[in-house]
Formats: structure tokens, C-alpha cells, sequence
């Protein structure tokens, strides 16, 4: 198998991966001469015809999500720039900011271009401290060069960027509970629709991307719809739904490996080769139990389904709720999954917004079923109550406003399904693993 | 006509009408249940109580559900929609979501202020499980009573269907509460130190589904099922709000706001809310009394309006010109009709006024800023004219003597001693008449008061009527934009007083009961303004006298 060059992180370990200068010594903003040189709508039909989608987690298709903005709106339309990552195992935007901010950058100024944009807000996770002072510095640095503000380059186009850090939550990082918290209001997830491409931002036309998003249409625009096109998986012939996975994606490997750290590969690659090639293999020697495929809310792989391509449809295939994030948590053998499931569960529970009725009681209710689970006063119903449970929380069966409910919920469901002899045995016979719970999440 | 489908019902839909899930069901007698969602507060879905399976109907006449359910609240019905809110897949989401609400509920129902009126009770029973599956401990959080001067709450009652947070925002406009914390641990809360205290207040109490707000003033009064309420009018300000009084034995308790979209909306002001209790005041006037010669010694009905009715009917034969009454804006229409008529059938010339109209400040309205500057849409007015009946006992004063005299004309035509007869109504609790007033009256050889509480004319009455207030008569009040309303008696005066209406139905000779709807009937034959009684019966949100004054309140009232 030949070598991946990396793209999105091809700068990374340079000296100054961070300054304007060293940039353009690469051939920065060389993507956005280009693109202020197209028409907006055209900059949009490249990055529609790339099928590039969404990287924040959902996998939306990114160029059809800029489509949904009203034509000709008179008023403002603003970009949000979701850099609220925090999904536990998740940490490829942190590196994209700190080492590369410029790739960002260019990545919102063609993305405003192509939308008709003249303001962006970076929504910046609080805890990213490192992130928002590089940015702070590369935004600054754009000004003084005169790549942002008023008619950039003698071409007519104005874009302000500002900078926002969250003092926010897991739920940020929602679309429109993204938007409320910029807004300055407590960030509960909007009821949909109306959509923010129609109402979003202090109640204006909004599109909301993901960091990585963004970086990827830098490179889009730079090397063109067959490049992109020419890495990753083929929509599925027998699925006319499935637009396909292309494009390079950062993964991020966490957990019980020998070396944690984010590579970048084409769309498509296996979890096993994730692990084994560039995670250094599973630590101590030992085998992986569980695979988290891509942040813990997308479900876990058991270890036979390791050979699963990481694409946007193939989690799904084995009954995980998605890609996500695309950050692969490893659990190895002597873990217990009842102290995994409890984590997931805790981490829900803290973080659930606490509107809608089934995510804020549910997420508490199953922290403490599996809370009681752990201290060995289980029963073997409690596993049936937790999937009844799990099964009414979530936009799937329609019970709540946003994703995080089936977020909590997915866990659940297949850690019960697909480990439920470990479960039952657990609650017949008490603890039985070694490690405790506190080393299971990544420490980024 | 459009045409939506309900569990199977045809549901007619106004053209361009917009009505949810909820509303729709409602208008064919279908309860969709819902706690967080209120037709005067913006939408947040968020109790998710009122899921429903929502379809759609095609051209070919087939119907496409949506996979999901969806929030009734928030989905609008139009031509074609199917709505089906009984099926298996909701009910079992109904269980799914009041098992989530009582996890943490305390279940205190015996102790709970709500219990008997409350929506957790009764869709627990109407649509919930019957147990629960919780093995492990509740959330216990800290009763709140700083929460304002009149409310209380109580944290872990609460299902945080944010209707009161919403309230404060978006009626009162002065954003007091709040939800605090994540999660499970979310709370309701002020900022320190700035307890819910506008005018507007007490409404979050009945806005509240369940028990966690309550009012102080109720607080472990009464159960609520011991109440009994009669519809009457509030008549604390010529807003004329429509209120429920709830009593128990001859008790009142409270006052409920009884929604009315003609008069003020589904809400009430504080002043009005908790100014009532003036009708449990140990100096009410329980008796009649007539001065005699030995001093205040006939306290017998019979007797005194016997004694009354014939100096009144002397006097006007004697000095015809020298009568006068002043008719208090707190009579209704029904019993100034009576007052005036009597009067001006003994003495043609008798003067009629109309007695003092009090008036504090400036209309105050909702919602308003942070700063207390009223902003628009007006959503709630408080008036500035303190009284229930000010443009009834007009309409009856213009129509038996023209223009209506001021009272401050009588009180000054008393004090050069034009009238030898000056019958005084009294009637507003929050006081009518000062010394300087009551001074004027010292040179009138017969004042005759009727009041329900001691004033300073009353000490130089020969004749004083203890009379009874709103909650103890029947009658109509004209509010300040012409809405006759009916009230209704719902206490019996204390002590031997009596309700002015009995009391002047007796005086002025009728035969038989009174009986305000025949009144009312008569009353509309006479007065031509007030044509718009005639059926007797003005049903629960009450008549408008003339419809270009309708349309222009119904436009209030919806914006």
C-alpha cells in the first residue's frame, strides 16, 4: 500500500507552520486568488460537484447545505465556524488551529465567498486556549496583509472575521445550540425548522461548518474536484441515498494504543489498520475488545467488526450510529464494559442541555442504572430496562430537539447488544476486570 | 374550506388560519397533552408530552406519514395533514416521557398545593404508567421561597417546562427567571437579589403545570377541591379582568384569572390577584343603621328601609329640587338602573352624579425593558382608572339626566346647602371620600350612606346601608372598552349586611327577587346605550356594547 501524503496536515511539523509568511511560502491564499477570481456560485458548484460532506459529524453534504440559503437575500448571511470540538476522543480540529491556522483562514474567506458572507464567527472551544491565541495572531496577521476586511485584494469583497470563545458546554457544539450560545444566550438547541441557512445567527441566514470542513475546501478549491474525488469511498450502487465518503479525513486514535495520535488517510480505511499501523497496536500486548469508531456517541465496533471501513456509511452497517467525528477509542480485553458504558453514560448525563424531557431524565436515570450496575447490585432486567429506555430518547423515535439523545442512547444499545454476555455476567458475579475507568478517555 | 384529519375527525380550518397540532385537535374535542407549550408564550417543544405521528395527504389521495414522531406544539396543520395522536407509538411515548417527569418528582402530592388541579396528576392517570421503574435515588433541591414576595417554589416539584421563565420574558418583560445548571441538576432561579417581584408576578403560579411555583398568599390554605368558583369580573381597574373567586364556605380563598380573549387574555395583574382581602376586613359594615333621636338605635332591615323609603318619598314631595345622589362607579349596572329610576320617578329634579372615579398614575402596560420602559406589542394593561364600572353607571347617568354631573359639583353645591337629601354610594375599598369632602355634607339634614367599610362621611349618615362587594352580589360590569361582563355572587356578605342590589330592589319597592338577567332585559329595553344586555344572559366572556368598540379590542387583544 503506497505511502498517503498527507494534505491537511502537511504543514504541521514545520518551523513556522503558523505564520502568514511561511503560508505563502507553501502557496497559501493561492486557493483564494483563485476562487475571488470565480463566481461565488461557482465556488459553490466546485465544492457541490467534490461531494465533499460535513466532518463535524453528521456528514452532510457541505456544498448542498450552502445551496439552502435564500437567493438574493438583501440582509447580511453569516458563516459559523463550529470549532467547538468536544467530542470526548476528538482532536483533529485542535491541531488543524494550532499548527495551520492559516489553512482554516483561507478555507472561511473561500467559504464566504462562495456564500455571499462578509462576517464570520470562529466559535472556539473556551479549553482551547493555544487555538484561539494562534488564530488570534493569524487573523491579525490576514489584516495587516490585507486578506481580510474591506475590498480584499481590489477585488470588492469585504470579510470580517471574529473571533468567539465558548464558555459553553458539550452541546456548543450543536448547530443551533452553537448559534444561541453566540448569541450570548444559554445554548439550548433551536427547534427545526426553520433551519439556520434560513434562520440562524441573530435571526439571519446562517451556514454553520465544521473546521475541518473548511480546511478540506481550501484544497478543493486549490487542486480541484478530481482530486478530491480521487481518494476515498464510492457511493454505494445498491443504496441511491448514499452520496458517497471522498476526500482525505483526519482520524484520531485514542485509548488503549501504543501510540495515540491523529493521522490522515483517505476516507475508507479499516479501524484495524487504524490501530495497528498507526496507533502502534493495542497496548501491553493485549487484544482490543472495543472499538469507539468515531467519538463515543456513534456506538462501539466489537472486535470481530474491526475490519469495518471508517467511511460515512460504514459504521452504520454494523449498527453504530455513524462516523462522527471519526475519533477511534480503543478498549482493550481486560477492560470491563460495564465501567466504559458508565463513562459514556456519566458523560451524558453531565453534559445532556436538560430541555427536552428524555434526554435530561434519561441520560441521569441510565448514569445511575449503570452507576448501580457497577457497584454490584444489578439485575439482569436492568439490561432490558436500559435498551427500553435508550430506544425512546432521540430524534430517531422523535422524542427531542437535537442529536444528543441519540448520541447517549447509541452506546447503550450496542454495548448491551453486542456485549451483553459480558453484562450479564458482570451482574451474576461481580467485578471481575483490572482497570479502573478513570484511564479510559483520551487525555487531549 | 381546508380540512385537517385528527384521529379520524374532520377538522375545518379558516383560510389562512394557523393552528398547530394541539390547537387543531382541541377545536374537535381531541386532548392532545402538553406541558411546556402556552398559546400566549412562544414555542419551545421541549416537554415533548404532545408527540403525535403527523402525515401528509398526496394529490392520489394516499396519506404519507412521517417516520418520527413530532411535537404537536410545533407542527402546523394545513390542508390535507393527517394528525394521529392515539396510536400505539404515542401512547407508549406518553408513558416513555411522564415516566422521565416523575424520575425525580418528589410525588408529594399530599402536601401540594396543586394537587387536584395539576396536569402531572392528571395525565399521569389519564396517560402515564402506573409505576415506576426508578430503583435509585431521587434528586433532592432546595425549596426557593425568595423566588419573589408572592410566589414560592418548590425545586423538585418542577418538570422545567420553562413557562414561567418564558413569562417573565416575554409577557412581563422583566426576564427575573431563569434556568440554572445542566442537565438533570437544571433549576429554576432568579439572580441573586432580584426576586420576581412585577406586577405581573403571581401569573407564573398559574402558568406552572404542577406544584413548584405557588403563592405565598394560598399557600396550605385550602385543597382545591373543597373550592368553589363563580365567574365574576375583577374590580380593581377598568381593565375589568375575568376572574374566577374561589371560596369554601363562605371563604374567599383566591383569584383566578378565567381566560377572556374580549377582556384581557388569559392573565391578571397582581393588584387585582391579591386586593380582595378588604372582604374578610374586620371593620366591614355587618348592619344597617338609622340615627334616632336616642342615638343609633334602629338596626332592623325592615324597619330602616321602611324609615328610608319614607323620608326620601317625603322629602321629594316636600322640596323636590333638593334631593341628590351620587352613584359610585363600583355599583353595577343593574343597581345604579335601580338607584337612579326610583329616584327620578320621585323627583323629576333630583340630582344624579357620579361619584369619585380614582385614578393612579398612568396606564401601566406589558411587557416593558430591563429599564421598565413599556415596549411594544402591548400584551397587558393595568389601567390608571381604579374602578370596575365607571362607563355603566355613566351609560345609566346619561340616560336619566344627559350629561353627567361631576362629583365634585355635589360636594360643593352640599356645602352651600343646595340639598336637604344626598344619598351616597360608597362601595370602593381603597377609599373614596376625604374629610375635606365629608365636611361639605355636615349641612345635608338626611345623608344616607351605603358602603361596605367605614369612611369619614360616615360617622354624620342617619341612615347607613351595609352593603356587599363584588364577590357577594350579582350584576354586570362595563369595562373601559365597553365589554359588559356578568358577575355573580359567590359569599355571603358578613354579618347582617346585604348586597346592594337586594338592598335597593327592596327600597325601591319591586316585588319578588332580584334577579340580574330579568334586570338586565328591562335595563336594555330602556337605555338605548345599553341595548346590547338584551338577552340577560351575556355568557362567560361577556358582550360589547357597540361593535366598532369590538373590533378595535379584539385587535388589542390579539396583538
Amino acid at each position: 500500500m503506497p505511502q498517503f501524503e498527507p494534505v491537511l496536515l502537511a504543514r504541521i511539523h514545520k518551523a513556522d507552520s503558523t505564520s502568514l509568511e511561511g503560508y505563502r511560502a507553501d502557496g497559501g491564499y493561492r486557493a483564494y486568488q483563485k476562487a475571488l477570481g470565480m463566481a461565488p456560485a461557482d465556488v459553490t458548484k466546485m465544492v457541490v460537484d467534490s461531494g465533499l460532506r460535513g466532518r463535524g459529524g453528521a456528514g452532510f453534504p457541505c456544498g448542498l447545505k450552502w445551496t439552502f440559503l435564500p437567493k438574493d437575500h438583501p440582509g447580511p448571511i453569516y458563516l459559523a465556524v463550529n470549532a467547538d470540538e468536544s467530542e470526548p476522543g476528538t482532536f483533529n480540529n485542535r491541531i488543524l488551529m494550532e499548527q495551520d491556522p492559516h489553512q482554516l483562514i483561507e478555507g472561511i474567506a473561500i467559504a464566504c465567498h462562495a456564500i455571499k458572507s462578509e462576517k464570520a464567527f470562529l466559535y472556539i472551544r473556551y479549553e482551547y486556549g493555544r487555538s484561539y491565541r494562534t488564530l488570534f495572531k493569524a487573523v491579525q496577521e490576514c489584516y495587516a496583509a490585507g486578506l481580510l476586511g474591506k475590498n480584499i485584494q481590489g477585488s470588492g469583497v469585504n470579510l470580517d472575521i471574529q473571533l468567539h470563545r465558548g464558555a459553553g458546554a458539550y452541546i456548543c457544539g450543536e448547530e443551533t445550540g452553537l448559534i444561541e450560545s453566540l448569541e450570548g444566550k444559554r445554548a439550548w438547541p433551536r427547534i427545526k425548522p426553520p433551519f439556520p441557512a434560513i434562520e440562524g445567527l441573530f435571526r439571519k441566514p446562517t451556514i454553520v461548518n465544521n473546521v475541518e470542513t473548511l480546511c478540506c475546501v481550501t484544497h478543493i478549491l486549490d487542486r480541484g474536484v478530481d482530486w478530491f474525488k480521487s481518494m476515498g469511498v464510492k457511493p454505494d450502487p445498491n443504496n441511491p441515498r448514499d452520496p458517497g465518503s471522498y476526500g482525505p479525513k483526519l482520524y484520531c486514535i485514542s485509548g488503549h494504543v501504543n501510540r495515540p495520535c491523529c493521522v490522515e488517510l483517505p476516507m475508507g480505511v479499516t479501524a484495524r489498520e487504524l490501530i495497528d499501523v498507526h496507533g502502534g497496536g493495542v497496548w501491553k500486548g493485549r487484544k482490543a475488545k472495543a472499538v469507539v469508531p468515531g467519538g463515543i456517541s456513534m456506538g462501539f465496533l466489537s472486535a470481530d467488526e474491526l475490519d469495518t471501513p471508517l467511511d460515512f456509511a460504514g459504521p452504520g452497517k454494523v449498527g453504530c450510529l455513524g462516523l462522527g467525528t471519526a475519533a477511534v477509542v480503543v478498549v482493550d480485553d481486560q477492560t470491563s464494559m460495564v465501567d466504559v458504558l458508565f463513562n459514556c453514560c456519566r458523560f451524558f448525563a453531565h453534559e445532556s442541555c436538560g430541555q427536552c424531557t428524555p434526554c435530561r431524565e434519561g441520560t441521569s436515570w441510565m448514569r445511575k442504572i449503570l452507576d448501580r450496575i457497577r457497584s454490584g447490585h444489578g439485575k439482569l432486567e436492568d439490561l432490558d430496562l436500559l435498551l427500553e429506555v435508550a430506544g425512546s430518547m432521540g430524534i430517531i423515535p422523535g422524542t427531542t430537539i437535537c442529536g444528543l439523545s441519540d448520541g447517549a442512547a447509541w452506546p447503550v444499545k450496542n454495548a448491551i447488544k453486542k456485549f451483553r454476555p459480558e453484562f450479564e455476567d458482570y451482574i451474576r458475579e461481580g467485578r471481575r476486570s483490572i482497570t479502573p475507568a478513570q484511564e479510559l478517555m483520551a487525555t487531549h | 374550506m381546508p380540512t385537517a384529519l385528527v384521529n379520524q375527525k374532520p377538522v375545518e380550518l379558516q383560510p389562512g388560519e394557523r393552528l398547530n397540532c394541539v390547537q387543531a385537535a382541541a377545536r374537535v374535542g381531541i386532548e392532545i397533552p402538553a406541558y411546556c407549550y402556552h398559546p400566549s408564550l412562544s414555542v419551545v417543544a421541549s416537554c415533548r408530552m404532545c408527540l403525535v405521528e403527523v402525515g401528509e395527504t398526496k394529490p392520489d389521495g394516499t396519506v404519507v406519514m412521517l417516520p418520527k414522531l413530532v411535537p404537536g406544539c410545533q407542527t402546523p396543520v394545513k390542508e390535507g395533514t393527517v394528525v394521529v395522536a392515539d396510536s400505539e407509538k404515542v401512547k407508549a411515548a406518553r408513558q416513555a416521557t411522564l415516566e422521565y417527569l416523575l424520575l425525580n418528582h418528589p410525588l408529594d402530592c399530599p402536601t401540594c398545593d396543586q394537587a387536584g388541579e395539576c396536569f402531572l396528576q392528571d395525565y399521569s392517570y389519564k396517560y402515564g404508567r402506573s409505576y415506576s421503574r426508578l430503583q435509585e435515588p431521587k434528586q433532592i433541591k432546595p425549596d426557593k421561597d425568595y423566588i419573589g414576595e408572592q410566589i414560592t417554589l418548590f425545586t423538585d416539584r418542577c418538570i422545567m417546562c420553562t413557562r414561567c421563565v418564558r413569562f417573565t420574558r416575554e409577557i412581563s418583560g422583566s426576564a427575573e427567571l431563569q434556568v440554572i445548571n445542566r442537565g438533570t441538576h437544571e433549576e429554576i432561579d432568579i439572580f441573586p437579589g432580584e426576586p420576581v417581584n412585577n406586577k405581573l408576578a403571581g401569573n407564573v403560579v398559574d402558568l406552572c403545570p404542577v406544584g413548584a411555583l405557588c403563592s405565598k398568599d394560598f399557600l396550605y390554605k385550602q385543597r382545591v377541591w373543597w373550592l368553589q368558583s363563580a365567574k365574576s369580573v375583577c374590580p380593581n381597574c377598568s381593565t375589568g379582568c375575568s376572574v374566577n373567586v374561589d371560596q369554601n364556605e363562605d371563604k374567599v380563598y383566591r383569584l383566578k384569572p378565567r381566560e377572556n380573549p374580549q377582556a384581557q387574555g388569559p392573565f391578571m395583574c397582581d393588584e387585582g390577584r391579591f386586593g380582595w382581602k378588604y372582604l374578610q376586613a374586620a371593620e366591614r359594615l355587618t348592619f344597617p343603621t338609622q340615627k334616632t333621636a336616642e342615638g343609633e338605635g334602629v338596626r332592623d332591615w325592615t324597619a330602616v328601609l321602611n324609615s328610608l323609603r319614607q323620608t326620601v318619598e317625603e322629602t321629594a314631595k316636600k322640596s323636590p329640587q333638593k334631593i341628590a345622589a351620587v352613584l359610585s362607579p363600583w355599583m353595577t349596572v343593574e343597581e345604579a338602573y335601580l338607584l337612579a329610576g326610583w329616584l327620578k320617578g320621585l323627583s323629576a329634579q333630583a340630582a344624579l352624579a357620579l361619584g369619585p372615579v380614582r385614578v393612579a398614575g398612568e396606564d401601566d402596560t406589558y411587557p416593558k425593558d430591563i429599564h421598565g420602559k413599556p415596549i411594544q406589542p402591548v400584551k397587558f394593561t393595568i389601567r390608571a382608572e381604579k374602578c370596575p364600572n365607571h362607563r355603566g353607571v355613566r351609560e345609566v347617568l346619561e340616560h336619566f339626566t344627559g350629561a353627567v354631573k361631576p362629583f365634585a359639583e355635589v360636594v360643593s353645591e352640599a356645602a352651600a346647602g343646595k340639598y336637604d337629601l344626598v344619598y351616597l354610594v360608597g362601595g370602593d375599598p381603597f377609599g373614596w371620600i376625604t374629610e375635606e369632602q365629608a365636611k361639605a355634607f355636615q349641612k345635608v339634614k338626611t345623608l344616607i350612606v351605603q358602603d361596605l367599610l367605614p369612611s369619614a362621611v360616615l360617622s354624620q349618615a342617619s341612615f347607613v346601608l351595609a352593603g356587599g362587594s363584588f364577590a357577594e352580589r350579582d350584576g354586570t360590569y362595563i369595562n373601559h372598552a365597553g365589554l359588559a361582563q356578568e358577575i355573580h355572587k359567590s359569599v355571603r356578605s358578613p354579618g347582617n349586611a346585604r348586597p346592594d342590589n337586594r338592598i335597593l330592589w327592596e327600597l325601591t319597592g319591586r316585588v319578588g327577587l332580584f334577579h340580574a338577567g330579568n334586570l338586565r332585559k328591562e335595563i336594555a329595553e330602556t337605555i338605548s346605550g345599553l341595548a346590547a344586555l338584551q338577552a340577560g344572559n351575556l355568557g362567560e366572556n361577556g358582550v360589547l356594547l357597540d361593535s366598532t368598540e369590538h373590533s378595535a379590542q379584539t385587535a388589542v387583544v390579539q396583538a
